[in-house]
């Protein structure tokens, strides 16, 4: 049934794929998110109860779920390279890590912004804000992992452990932050649910995230085919690739330096 | 548009501050998070040719010295070699 | 260019320069114990609970204590690989003046370490719910206390870098030194958020640090020279 993947597994295939696939996301991404933004800046409805400031809403909750279902998609490459062997996932895992740490902190930064007004503090610890900021702690090892390491293959095993027991932990952290939250309920103000959304606001909600997914997808693309190239740099189709996009420049360069 | 003029799009209600901290700051986030990917992109491809040309060069030298040497030992023994 | 002849500045950038260049390849060297800064941090509202109060109240030293263990862990790096491939002696047997390459390298750990710690450390005072009066002493305390953390651990690492496994040892060596800044700061701070002045405990710590910036280098030369015999 997976025959049809089969030819991906070939990193040039999937070098020139994913080159193919950018300037269609990035003209969607252009698209959809500015439709989002401008929409959810100045066209939709205040809520009643949290007026204007509910506008970051339409930035922070897609960057949130984004940024729990990059991780997620970090832990499937994983998991696809350790048990297939598949070593294009690992080049995947590292290109998702930077954009889904981003992510986590824009979650964060635009929670407390939106939380300052709304509960009078810039930070509480709820069990959601400690969750995403435990998440953050976790991209950033992996990130911090991936970089410790010379000899990329080994970096991405090495990742790609961390990554699996993350996932597998992320459950367990979540549950006892929980708990954790509801053990000392008292100070805390009721937490901000996802209000239930008039179609007014929902259309909006729906460009952003479209919006940014296709973003997170298009700079993944990038940063994948990057990831690519720096693994199979002595292959002579990245050889030929790269003879032909700078070849006098490096010449006049660098010529002082070589002896 | 939910808004009577500029200012008052500025001022959002009042949380002008916390609305614009928040799209600002996420703006200057991805923007950097998409620079860093495209200049990555090309310092890559840079760093790859100039290591291919450095050994391309290597090569050349190596190759040049193995001629002079096997140069030497078949011609005259005036023949310096390098 | 004949190196005999450089002025003490010179010398002083030179190496300051290479310090900062090898550090900007070793991003991981700056990141890490930055890191390792915000997640001792977080750690504390885990253990004790996010009541507000609470939080605020032991936030001077929490953030003191982990800029603490955070420079000694980032302490190791600073003469380490340079005695591991023999360039520490070398420098020793420069016709320079130890104390000037030793200062040298003291001011870039700082640069990499403690003014990275000075920047995070106010989005951690807002983590832990930090009285906000308290902001300008903490920061006042951090700018003057970090060098001192520096030029003081350099003393620990120079006694122990020839010594295998002389991680905890550092510790044990340098937490005691690294005692009276903690205590003024963290009183400084404590009486800033009372709205007291707290130019007493400032000047106490400025003199530490001057007492520290002129005399350590000369500690850490010779704990140098013994430790490369």
């Amino acid at each position: 049934m997976w025959k049809w993947l089969h030819p991906y597994a070939n990193p040039e295939v999937s070098y020139h794929f994913t080159g193919k696939l950018i300037p269609w996301l990035s003209a969607l991404t252009a698209i959809f998110l500015s439709i989002g933004i401008i929409w959810a800046l100045a066209f939709a409805p205040a809520d009643y109860q949290q007026g204007d400031s509910f506008r970051i809403f339409y930035i922070h909750v897609p960057a949130a779920s984004l940024s729990m279902g990059i991780y997620l998609g970090m832990a499937i490459a994983a998991f696809t390279s350790m048990v297939w062997q598949f070593k294009l996932a690992d080049a995947s895992a590292a290109a998702m890590a930077p954009v889904g740490a981003v992510f986590t902190t824009i979650a964060l930064i635009t929670g407390a912004a939106w939380g300052k007004p709304m509960w009078g503090t810039w930070w509480i610890w709820d069990a959601r804000l400690t969750s995403e900021l435990i998440l953050l702690f976790l991209y950033l090892g992996v990130i911090a992992l991936h970089n410790a390491f010379e000899d990329k293959n080994l970096a991405g095993k090495a990742a790609g452990i961390l990554t699996l027991v993350g996932v597998i932990n992320l459950p367990i952290i979540k549950y006892s932050v929980e708990w954790w939250n509801t053990l000392h309920q008292g100070s805390t103000v009721s937490k901000l649910g996802k209000p239930s959304m008039s179609v007014e606001m929902l259309w909006p909600f729906l460009f952003c995230f479209l919006g940014f997914a296709l973003l997170v997808g298009t700079i993944i693309c990038i940063r994948f085919r990057s990831e690519i190239l720096n693994r199979n740099s002595i292959r002579p189709w990245v050889k030929s690739l790269v003879s032909e996009h700078l070849p006098k420049q490096i010449a006049q360069e660098k010529n002082h330096a070589v002896r | 548009m939910q808004f009577d003029s500029f200012s008052a799009f500025i001022n959002m209600g009042g949380y002008g501050f916390y609305v614009w901290l928040s799209f600002g700051i996420s703006t200057a986030l991805i923007s950097v998070l998409i620079y860093s990917s495209i200049t990555g992109h090309t310092k890559v491809i840079k760093n790859i040719a100039i290591r291919q040309q450095r050994e391309d060069k290597l090569r050349k030298v190596r190759k040049e010295r193995k001629n002079a040497q096997t140069n030497t030992q078949t011609n005259a023994p005036n023949e310096v070699s390098q | 260019m004949p190196t005999i002849n450089l002025s003490y500045r010179a010398i002083f950038s030179l190496v300051l320069k290479r310090d900062l260049t090898i550090a900007m390849r070793h991003k991981d060297d700056i990141i890490n114990p930055l890191l390792f800064f915000v997640i001792v941090v977080t750690l504390f509202p885990l253990g004790i609970g996010p009541e507000a109060q609470t939080l605020s109240r032991i936030a001077p030293g929490i953030i003191w204590v982990a800029a603490l263990l955070a420079t000694l862990l980032s302490l190791d790096r600073l003469f380490k690989s340079d005695h591991d491939d023999g360039s520490l002696e070398q420098m020793l047997l420069s016709p320079h003046p130890v104390f000037i390459l030793v200062l040298a390298k003291i001011s870039a750990h700082w640069l990499i370490t403690g003014l990275p710690l000075i920047f995070i450390a106010p989005l951690l005072a807002v983590l832990l719910h930090l009285n906000e009066q308290s902001y300008g002493a903490l920061m006042l305390t951090l700018l003057l206390g970090t060098p001192i953390l520096s030029l003081l651990g350099a003393i620990g690492v120079a006694l122990t870098v020839g010594i295998k496994k002389g991680g905890v040892l550092l510790s044990l060596l340098v937490l005691p030194l690294y005692i009276p800044v903690l205590i003024f700061a963290t009183s400084a701070i404590d009486t800033a958020a009372l709205g007291l002045p707290y130019s007493g405990q400032l000047a106490i710590i400025a003199a530490l640090f001057f007492g520290s910036l002129t005399l350590a280098p000369f500690a850490v030369g010779a704990a140098l020279k013994v430790s490369t015999n």
